[in-house]
């Protein structure tokens, strides 16, 4: 054993924070999911509605950017 | 910092001699100084990242230079590939922003072409990848951040001010909300360049983590291989996702402000 508790505790609250990719994940998942079911209802609408699909993927997976970004700071900044 | 790197080495060390797994995965993504250049007050070292920056917009410019150099009516291969990446990032800009955005079209599609050029370019194996670093994706997204930002002061003037209050909302709500939009509005540009950055680097340190599994299983070292292959066809897929969610998010953010809301 070797190394500070300040240390342990550091890369323990990195772990923790990969938790917010599950959030991420589920969010991303339902984004594209919706999209697929109403697609499959109306193919012809689903053409223009991609790129919103894509912005909704983008800010949802902005929550998981976020606890990466803690991980990081956890990490090599404090 | 360079006492956690001594402990890193001996520790790379030990695992070396035992056999393991001894792959650094980030050790790709690491600075190096090709002709250094210390002014002093400021380090100008001519470095990879710069190298690489170089050499994708030198061969964008190459690549589009002869790609329309024929200009003929009947597109040849090339010419057609120029195109078709023209014409999606207009139509893009089109439908998310209007025609009023189209002035700004030659930025989106400088953005999306060098940033796709950069993931692309480091895709091949032992070369690097620029759109890997934060320092150059942070300085990417707070181009856009302040320029969008002036394009709907100089649009609107202090009406786009507006833009954080939300007048249809119930009143005693509006202050809430209107705490809300600040506080989005300014984590843009930090949720805008971390995605890039960190989805390319993400996926490039999983393909070195998994290239050292191959060492570690011995006689099953084929097994991570398929998931290395898998994994690479899921990186290009990402190269391009990435540069494409990039142009599009500033398509957004131009529509609000040319727009508001």
């Amino acid at each position: 054993m070797e190394g500070s508790i300040v240390d342990g505790l550091k890369y323990a609250g990195a772990g923790l924070a990969c938790i917010g990719m599950g959030g991420a994940a589920v969010g991303v998942g339902i984004i594209v999911g919706n999209f697929l079911s109403g697609a499959l209802r109306n193919p012809a609408a689903a053409q223009g509605q991609t790129a919103m699909m894509f912005v909704g993927i983008a800010l949802a997976e902005a929550m998981g950017i976020f606890s990466f970004l803690v991980a990081l700071l956890l990490m090599f900044a404090l | 910092m360079r006492r956690r790197a001594r402990q890193r080495e001996t520790a790379l060390a030990k695992q070396a001699v035992e056999g393991e797994l001894n792959i650094d995965p980030m050790h790709q993504f690491e600075i190096k100084r090709l002709v250094p250049m210390d002014l002093g007050f400021v380090d100008l070292s001519f470095t990879n990242s710069a190298l690489f920056t170089f050499i994708a917009i030198g061969l964008t410019i190459v690549f589009l230079w002869t790609a329309v150099s024929g200009h003929s009516l009947v597109p040849s291969r090339m010419q057609s590939v120029a195109e078709s990446m023209y014409e999606f990032v207009r139509n893009m800009v089109r439908d998310t922003a209007g025609d009023e955005a189209l002035k700004y079209f030659p930025y989106i599609f400088t953005l999306f072409v060098f940033i796709l050029a950069c993931n692309l370019l480091g895709m091949i194996p032992y070369s690097f990848t620029v759109t890997s670093h934060f320092a150059v994706t942070v300085f990417l997204a707070l181009a856009v951040f302040i320029s969008v930002t002036v394009i709907g002061f100089m649009k609107h003037g202090t009406h786009f001010l507006s833009f954080f209050w939300p007048s249809d909302a119930p009143a005693v709500m509006r202050p809430f909300l209107c705490l809300i939009e600040i506080i989005s509005y300014f984590v843009r540009p930090v949720s805008h360049s971390i995605r890039l950055g960190a989805n390319m680097m993400a996926g490039h340190a999983v393909l070195k983590v998994l290239g050292g599994f191959v060492g570690a299983m011995g006689v099953f070292g084929f097994l991570p291989i398929l998931g290395i292959t898998a994994m690479t066809l899921l990186e290009f897929v990402v190269a391009i996702l990435q540069a494409y969610v990039f142009a599009i998010l500033t398509c957004v953010y131009l529509n609000d402000s040319l727009n508001l809301h």
